[in-house]
């Protein structure tokens, strides 16, 4: 019993056998194919929206790497690109947008504000999308450059490039665990005081429930 | 124009003071607010036509707000700021919608931000704040910058919003609507 | 879209109404930010609309309860971050005012450059989405390319594309660059180029004539009762410009002309701004004539730091600057209105001291917030597609709005 099974749980989730010269080539033309015709699900808040336009605009041209398509339904959409601030007013919105993008997608969190609140710690402000859904690259700046946020999408490419499609927990999916907390309430708490601070977040979305993730339930099961 | 307010309307003129040397500054008194603005509205000789701004101040030292017009006459290029101190248990004071139509939203902003009731408005809710928002009003200084909550409380009351709120069955009923069927 | 547009079938009591209830927004490219618009429909007629605000609400006003009187300026340019250097001056201005303090020539000449230069860099926004939103893709990359150009000016001059917190209370942050007017110039000179180009594209375009003529109509008597400024309310023959009737930084010397619209319909918005985007550059070339030389900073022991050889040298210059930098400027107790012409309308900032070092309230009046407020009234009766439109031809900025 106890050494094979312990051998098992490491090996991954889905698809359970060891990469082979068939999938590392399938991999290989699949990551190809998505790492360059990426769509962008352009949710943009304030200022860094501003420079994701001009990121989209003739100087930067997003084109260059297969991105110029700004895909604003989120059911057509690869990454998300979460620019500018997020109140908690619009949380809701953003984490059903996420909810209702098709996976493989992949988020960036464009900007100081989106990524830890920026220097707005405020009664009014989400302190890092973070707290609501999963973020692959943070691109720091108020707001980053466009250069920046190109070389973040370009990151995201990198991710895509080491893939692999027998992985199947890269593309698992459990609306309510997104943003699970890494550290435990409770521990979170001892560590930020009453109310938490911009550096160190309580990542506790996963304790709240939102009205659709539920349905979605419904209506699988 | 003080001292022909002060014929009219006795002693609901508390006071005037000229600040930073060209605003001129009028404190009245809340029960007599709206006759006083709608005089300085009205009256040719003053026409203060455009409403710029309803904001209120929250001193902290003194209890209760003070809500302040600022307006401005096109005709006479003359500004003016209107003053009304309103006490911590009487947080209310005339509506001027029906005046000026832009002061809608702006009143809605200052009962929201402040909690000041403002008699008569057609339509006084929550206007930045989400409506299930129930930390208080946070511009007074009793509010701390943080807000009430954990931020963990507030993520979680924030994802409970309900985002489809006005496609409930009773909000529609409200609007004198009845839903047909739900598209969902 | 899903979390955005969703409709329901209603009727009020009649079933063959078949009215319907559409959401835009609050995630949706047209609305120009996150503004939620719920329309109840009549077939493609906006039988009513309500805008929904508030989904950017940063709390700047209980921020700013927090900061120190110079602190407050990197808040400013992320309000609108359309025309970030305008807040800053606007800001720094109600504040001197407050104080009393008078800036040097020099630094008047240059926040007027500044706030000229940025009146067209928030118009070229507009311009280029409102483009978009009717369907004409080009204006927007011209649009760009010439915004790209005032990037690079803020950039010289700031060290920032966007949030620049140029000024300082007492001056601004550094003396302009050298060979910054020079770029300015060129920029003065070959901007109207586009421009043109831009006017050839639009002005008679039949299909934007035909999206755009008598289209979201306010008279002059609403518009004033509706708290419209700026080129909104020009658009509707009202001619209140605070550059000419409550003149700030000499700008009663530069010569000017305020553009007034006659119908008060979208058309007429887009001419005033085109206009008065080739005023700015008149005001501008104007102002690059008369810059004069001399200190961008005020000298005054209140505001400004003394220099670094006085610290080094004499125990009292330390101190100042110690307690200046610590502490942060003091401001006598009072509260001031002040407001420029900005480039949505009527930009004011009311500040209140108690004689700390920190504000008491520092209130935003904001233009877009109350040139939004009249949408309803503007949409009505129109079709979803000039509903769009309508929003546009307000020209809002929703880190303003929610501030």
């Amino acid at each position: 019993m106890g050494i094979i099974d312990d051998n098992k749980r490491q090996l991954p989730v889905a698809g359970n056998s060891a990469p082979t010269f068939l999938t590392t080539k399938v991999d290989f033309v699949v990551n190809w194919a998505r790492r360059n015709s990426l769509w962008p699900m352009p949710f943009g808040t304030a200022c860094c929206a501003i420079e994701m336009m001009a990121s989209a605009a003739s100087n930067f041209d997003l084109a260059r790497f297969g991105m110029e398509r700004m895909s604003f339904s989120p059911r057509q959409a690869d990454v998300l690109i979460c620019a500018g601030r997020v109140p908690y007013k619009l949380a809701p919105v953003l984490r059903r947008t996420w909810d209702q993008m098709m996976q493989p997608k992949w988020c960036i969190s464009m900007g100081a504000c989106a990524s830890s609140g920026g220097v707005f710690d405020t009664y009014s402000m989400v302190q890092g999308i973070d707290t609501i859904v999963p973020v692959d690259v943070y691109v720091p700046g108020c707001p980053p450059r466009p250069e920046g946020l190109i070389y973040g999408l370009m990151m995201i490419q990198e991710k895509i490039r080491n893939e692999a499609l027998a992985d199947g927990s890269l593309r698992k999916e459990d609306p309510e665990g997104a943003g699970k907390p890494e550290a435990n309430s409770s521990e979170v708490r001892a560590l930020t005081g009453v109310f938490g601070n911009s550096t160190q977040q309580e990542k506790v979305s996963s304790l709240a429930q939102t009205a659709r993730p539920g349905r979605f339930k419904d209506l699988l099961g | 124009m003080t001292e022909q307010l002060t014929a009219i309307f006795g002693s609901a003129i508390v006071g005037s003071e000229v600040q930073c040397g060209d605003q001129e500054v009028l404190f009245v008194e809340p029960a007599q607010s709206r006759e006083i603005l709608e005089w300085l509205k009205d009256n040719e000789e003053h026409s203060y036509d455009l409403l710029l701004d309803v904001t209120a101040v929250d001193y902290g030292s003194v209890p209760g707000v003070q809500v302040v017009y600022q307006l401005w006459s096109i005709i006479h290029k003359k500004l003016l700021r209107i003053k009304c101190s309103l006490p911590e248990n009487r947080l209310k004071i005339r509506t001027v919608v029906d005046l000026w139509s832009c002061a809608n939203w702006l009143e809605r902003e200052v009962f929201d931000l402040f909690g000041v009731d403002f008699v008569g408005h057609p339509d006084l809710r929550r206007i930045l704040m989400p409506k299930n928002y129930s930390e208080g009003h946070p511009l007074r200084k009793t509010f701390p910058l943080r807000g009430k909550f954990s931020r963990e409380k507030q993520t979680k009351i924030a994802l409970e919003q309900d985002y489809e709120d006005y496609y409930r069955p009773e909000q529609l009923g409200a609007l004198g609507i009845e839903p047909v069927n739900d598209a969902d | 879209m899903m979390p955005t547009k969703k409709t329901i079938e209603l009727s009020r009591g009649d079933p063959d109404s078949g009215n319907m209830l559409v959401n835009i927004g609050p995630q949706h490219p047209a609305t120009h930010g996150v503004l939620r618009l719920l329309c109840e429909l009549d077939g493609e007629t906006v039988l009513s609309v309500e805008p929904d605000i508030g989904y950017l609400h940063s709390s700047f006003e209980k921020l700013g309860e927090f900061r120190t009187w110079n602190q407050i300026i990197p808040l400013t340019d992320r309000m609108d971050y359309l025309a970030p250097l305008m807040y800053n001056c606007v800001y720094a201005m109600a504040v001197e005012k407050l104080m009393g303090l008078e800036v040097t020539e020099r630094c008047k000449v240059v926040r007027v450059l500044c706030m000229e230069m940025e009146r067209i860099f928030s118009h070229l926004l507009w311009l280029g989405t409102t483009a978009i939103d009717v369907g004409a893709f080009t204006p927007f990359l011209y649009a760009f390319q010439e915004r790209e150009r005032i990037y690079k000016l803020h950039e010289s001059f700031t060290g920032a594309r966007i949030t620049t917190s140029a000024t300082r209370i007492g001056g601004m942050m550094a003396d302009l660059p050298d060979g910054w007017t020079d770029d300015l110039k060129d920029f003065v000179e070959t901007f109207p180029k586009t421009l043109d180009e831009i006017d050839s594209l639009l002005t008679r375009n039949g299909i934007h004539l035909g999206r755009t003529q008598d289209i979201g109509i306010i008279s002059s008597s609403d518009a004033i009762n509706a708290g419209f400024t700026g080129p909104n309310l020009r658009a509707s023959g009202v001619d209140y410009d605070l550059r000419k009737d409550r003149p700030y930084y000499d700008y009663e010397t530069y010569e000017f002309d305020v553009p007034i619209g006659k119908n008060g319909d979208c058309y007429d918005r887009y001419l005033v701004r085109m206009e008065e985007m080739r005023q700015s550059l008149k005001i501008l070339s104007q102002a690059l004539e008369r810059l004069p030389d001399g200190p961008i900073n005020v000298e005054d022991p209140r505001v400004s730091l003394p220099s670094k050889t006085d610290c080094m040298n004499d125990m009292e210059s330390m101190i100042h600057h110690f307690k200046i930098v610590t502490e942060g400027v003091r401001v006598p107790p009072g509260d001031c209105y002040f407001a420029i012409e900005g480039s949505k309308g009527e930009l004011g900032m009311y500040v209140v001291s108690d004689g700390g070092e920190k504000p008491i309230r520092w209130r935003i009046r904001p233009p877009s917030f109350v040139n939004l407020s009249v949408l309803p009234q503007l949409a009505e009766g129109h079709q979803v597609s000039d509903l769009i439109m309508i929003n546009a031809s307000l020209d809002i900025v929703l880190g303003e709005i929610d501030r």
